[in-house]
């Protein structure tokens, strides 16, 4: 048996110059999924990065994995090709907004409803910045862009609705500026056994400058967000004096010592999707970390099983049993 | 003529005409699966309605099904049936003017009532009306006898009228003198667990086939003796589409890799999904995803992680993968695109035949992406096609586009199976060595290098960006743009090196030569095989490979006085060969009905430009 080394993000780092803006929060993203990747105790050879188009999507050019930089949209389906052909694979998914939402919202869905073990990082920048500045389908209502000069009038997708509504077995959000957090929900994500779906607030200094800062600035971070964590009271605030606390139907601010648990694991997606309500809600704080995370069979593993089972009851098929069948007949 | 008469025949074409509902496909494969086994050669051509709950009874719902058979070597359907089944006014109406004079109608009058009539559009009863005069109709009940052969069984009256079609279908037996054995057994099969049905079935079966010959309504009947020359050998009647689905599965093999199949459903082409979906026990993987797009990237994928992708539709598909191909191109991955043709445009006609996606399996793609083309010929050459289309993909790393159409998917005929030692292998091997590896390394044919995700110290990335040749890094340099352009040019190009010359079948050179690809191939060849009989120098080319084109093609223009290029589009490939060959002109003729061509037509179109002066 080979001895997996002990490898260092820096081992993840391909030669080529990272070409982003700087000051660009795909950056820390791209340290945050070196570090986790070196964690993990998987050789590095068995890593494929798989992205679509965008700034986001030239991600794996800057990994030293195994790669592909897709077609606009289309990275779902091509990281669920590469997982189906070899399990043995720890694939990830590299999107954007657009990429991820808009263009290839179809195989988004898709690909969590089947559950194939894949690991899903979606930069949510509310804009298009490979195109210079568009809005997307998460840029909010009124926004000003090039594409919307009088403000936008589309209604934005909640991706952590759309991830839940559409089945997924684990659905978390983090932040590009605090790459702790972003640590530690990556590393939930990675050991994850199916899809995983990770919207990563990302911030696009060139297009879209701020958009989360009311939430993510170190100094209102504590009040305007909250850290879900599973099986810990949902807590709160500069010096964490506030809880959440929920009836099952209505989420209220109390205090610590009151604060409600918080479960990812449970049956129903209700209390994350209760949860992402909160996101409406400008005297609440919006919901980070782990928002669900759930137990079912993958499609990868799935198929594999039932070529097992298929084979086992009917016998490997040789060339000669493929094209001999009994119905030939001979002729002298 | 007493009813025992026997009167040989050497070649027979029967439609089966009905309601959707009736059965006539299975009456048609069964008819078609015996006399496979009886030793004809034959050919068959289903044809299904549009829609597939058009109203009972109307024009709309008509399905029928042909069969040709002969006891020598046949390459149509047939062009003009000598017997005709209608199950009901509209199967008669629709159907009747293809029939040979004095052909053999014979007439289910269970189904003519007037309300049947009205439904069929009717405002007189064409069996009264003077309607079919010139031909041998023959009236039968078949409702009513059905119902009376099932007299004493338990089955409801819906039931037993369902099995009328095996009624007709014993009766041809009868009609044709073929064994009701291999219905039986099939029956047997077929309703394992429904032993009653197999039995009710079988029961109407023996009783259309004994009241042919009691109720002597056919005047006689005829054999069709088995082809005597046919070649020696193990047979097995194939559709085309089972018949891409085993070479697809064949040809992986053949490269030592195992198929990985990314599909969405549509007509033609969804049986191939269907039948490689029951084949997990040859390694095969399946997924029928979200749609073409996904199911093109997940091909992309499985080949990117070492399997064979392949990915199957039809022309809406197609284009919807375009720019997934693109990738596949430029990636130079390995990948098999079956595209079973439809008529278009759009949605167009479903379920008719048509030649019209060669120019967008050709140049649909943005940029210079130009991929190597297979059209296959018909249900026997389907299998070879697909397996040559696995060959180009894995030897040259690029994606192959296989053509095949709806005619050739349902249509049947026997195959002679290859010979196991004839089935030579072609096998991939992955780079492993991480000494001087670059992804776009290649070898003599201008193929890259093939690492999969696993192997240690082979790292890399690719994509849609353009690429350096040397590097593999993203490359935005002028001069590299156009290096690797003409690479990727080249190593399609250079297929042709692996490809034979085609054989002209017929006159080696004279006055015309007649070139087609896909599944005109049938038609066309007795076509100039009857011009040949007339003393016509005529010849036959067929195309296999439509892209690259084979070497050798001028020598072989230049020897006949004219070329003509019949096609069910409205002149692709004589498009592509007017700008592959100036020198030459190639006639043009067309024909996009929905339907094949016809022996017949073609011979009288030839004929017409052997007279015009040129
Ligand atoms: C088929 C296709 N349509 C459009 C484009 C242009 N395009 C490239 S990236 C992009 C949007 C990217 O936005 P997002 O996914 O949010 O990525 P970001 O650049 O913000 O990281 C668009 C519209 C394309 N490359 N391909
Ligand atoms: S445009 Fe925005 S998202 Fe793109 S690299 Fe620059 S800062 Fe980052
Ligand atoms: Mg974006």
């Amino acid at each position: 048996m080979s001895v997996v080394q002990q490898l260092k993000a820096k081992d993840f780092k391909s030669d080529q110059e990272v070409r982003w803006c700087p000051g660009c929060g795909d950056y820390s993203i791209l340290s945050g999924v070196q570090k986790t990747m070196a964690d993990m105790g998987i050789p590095r050879e068995n890593y494929v990065v798989v992205s679509g188009i965008g700034c986001s999507s030239r991600f794996p050019y800057y990994m030293e994995t195994y790669g592909m930089h897709g077609i606009h949209g289309r990275a779902n389906a091509i990281a669920t090709g590469v997982k189906v052909a070899n399990p043995d694979l720890s694939v990830w998914v590299i999107t954007g907004d657009g990429d991820g939402l808009s263009i290839g919202g179809n195989h988004m869905i898709h690909s969590l409803r089947r559950n194939v073990d894949m690991k899903i990082i979606l930069f949510n920048n509310e804009i298009y910045g490979l195109t210079k500045g568009q809005y997307s389908p998460t840029t909010p209502e009124g926004t000003k862009t090039k594409t919307s000069p009088y403000g936008s009038l589309d209604h934005p997708f909640n991706p952590i609705q759309l991830a839940l509504g559409a089945g997924a077995t684990f659905v978390a959000r983090t932040m590009d500026v605090n790459p702790k957090h972003m640590k530690q929900v990556l590393q939930a994500a990675a050991e994850h056994k199916g899809a995983a779906f990770v919207e990563v607030w990302q911030n696009c200094v060139i297009f879209n400058d701020g958009a989360y800062k009311s939430w993510t600035e170190k100094a209102v971070r504590d009040e305007k967000t909250i850290n879900l964590v599973p099986g810990e009271k949902m807590i709160f605030g500069k010096d964490r004096d506030k809880g959440l606390s929920t009836d099952g139907c209505r989420i209220t601010v109390c205090s610590a010592e009151e604060a409600s648990v918080w479960d990812p694991t449970v049956d129903s997606a209700g209390p994350a999707f209760m949860m992402t309500q909160l996101d409406n809600e400008p005297d609440m704080p919006r919901p980070m970390g782990v928002l669900r995370s759930v137990d079912r069979p993958t499609l990868d593993q799935q198929v594999w099983d039932q070529v097992g089972a298929v084979t086992g009851k009917k016998g490997e098929g040789t060339l000669k049993d493929l094209i001999y069948t009994p119905d030939c007949w001979v002729v002298e | 003529m007493s009813s025992e008469e026997l009167i040989t025949q050497d070649d027979v074409t029967i439609r089966f005409a009905g309601d959707s509902g009736d059965g006539m496909q299975l009456t048609g494969t069964q008819f078609t699966a015996t006399t496979a086994k009886v030793g004809n050669d034959l050919a068959t051509f289903p044809d299904f309605p549009a829609e597939i709950r058009a109203p009972a009874g109307t024009r709309a719902g008509v399905s029928g099904f042909q069969i040709h058979f002969s006891s020598h070597d046949i390459y149509t359907p047939g062009d003009d049936p000598n017997v005709l089944v209608a199950m009901n006014p509209a199967a008669l109406i629709t159907n009747y003017k293809d029939l040979r004079p004095g052909g053999i109608i014979l007439v289910n009058t269970g189904a003519f009532t007037e309300a049947d009539l009205k439904k069929a559009e009717l405002d007189s009863n064409p069996l009264t009306d003077g309607t079919l005069s010139g031909f041998r109709v023959v009236e039968e009940d078949i409702n009513q006898r059905t119902m009376e052969a099932l007299a004493d069984t338990e089955l409801s009256k819906k039931d037993k009228l369902r099995c009328k079609n095996f009624y007709t279908l014993g009766m041809i037996y009868w009609l044709y003198s073929r064994p009701l054995e291999p219905t039986l057994e099939w029956l047997q099969e077929k309703f394992k667990n429904k032993p009653e049905l197999a039995e009710a079935n079988a029961k109407v079966l023996k009783a259309g086939y004994n009241h042919g010959e009691l109720l002597r309504l056919f005047q006689g009947h005829y054999e069709v003796p088995k082809v005597h020359d046919a070649p020696a050998g193990t047979y097995r009647n194939i559709m085309g589409n089972q018949g891409l689905a085993i070479g697809l599965v064949a040809g992986a093999r053949l490269a030592g890799l195992k198929p990985f199949l990314g599909s969405y459903p549509i007509t033609p082409a969804t049986d191939i999904l269907q039948h490689m979906s029951l084949l997990k026990n040859y390694d095969v993987i399946t997924c029928q995803m979200e749609d073409e797009i996904a199911g093109i990237c997940t091909a992309i994928g499985a080949s990117f992680a070492g399997r064979l992708g392949m990915t199957t539709t039809s022309g809406p598909g197609l284009a919807l993968k375009t720019e997934a191909a693109g990738l596949a191109v430029i990636t130079e991955l390995p990948l098999v695109i079956v595209d079973v043709q439809r008529g278009g445009p759009s949605t167009g006609l479903p379920t008719k035949v048509e030649q019209s996606d060669l120019l967008q399996a050709m140049f649909g793609r943005n940029g210079d992406a130009a991929v190597p083309i297979v059209a296959c010929a018909s249900p026997s050459d389907a299998f070879d096609c697909a397996v040559e289309a696995c060959r180009i993909a894995t030897q040259y790393m690029t994606p192959v586009i296989l053509l095949s159409d709806n005619y050739i998917a349902n249509g049947a005929e026997p195959w002679k199976l290859p010979d196991m030692d004839a089935l030579k292998p072609f096998p991939v091997e992955f780079v492993t060595d991480p000494e001087g590896f670059t992804p776009y390394r290649r070898d003599e044919k201008l193929a890259r290098n093939w690492a999969k995700p696993g192997t240690p110290g082979l790292e890399h990335r690719i994509g849609g960006l353009e690429k350096d040749a040397v590097t593999g890094n993203v490359s935005y340099d002028p001069e590299n743009h156009q290096k690797m352009t003409e690479i990727r040019r080249a190593k399609v190009l250079g297929v042709r090196e692996s490809i034979p010359t085609p054989e002209v079948h017929g006159a080696e050179s004279g006055d015309l030569l007649v070139v087609a690809w896909g599944s005109t191939m049938g038609a066309t060849r007795a076509a100039v095989e009857r011009l040949q009989k007339d003393g016509v120098a005529a010849g036959h080319l067929h195309l296999r490979h439509i892209w690259p084109l084979p070497k050798g093609l001028p020598e072989i223009f230049a020897r006949f006085k004219k070329i003509v290029v019949p096609e069910m589009n409205t002149g692709q490939l004589a498009l592509l060969l007017q700008s592959e060959y100036p020198e030459f002109r190639f006639l043009k003729f067309d024909k996009v009905m929905g339907k094949p061509f016809r022996a017949r037509e073609l011979k009288a179109h030839f004929e017409e430009i052997l007279e015009e002066k040129s």
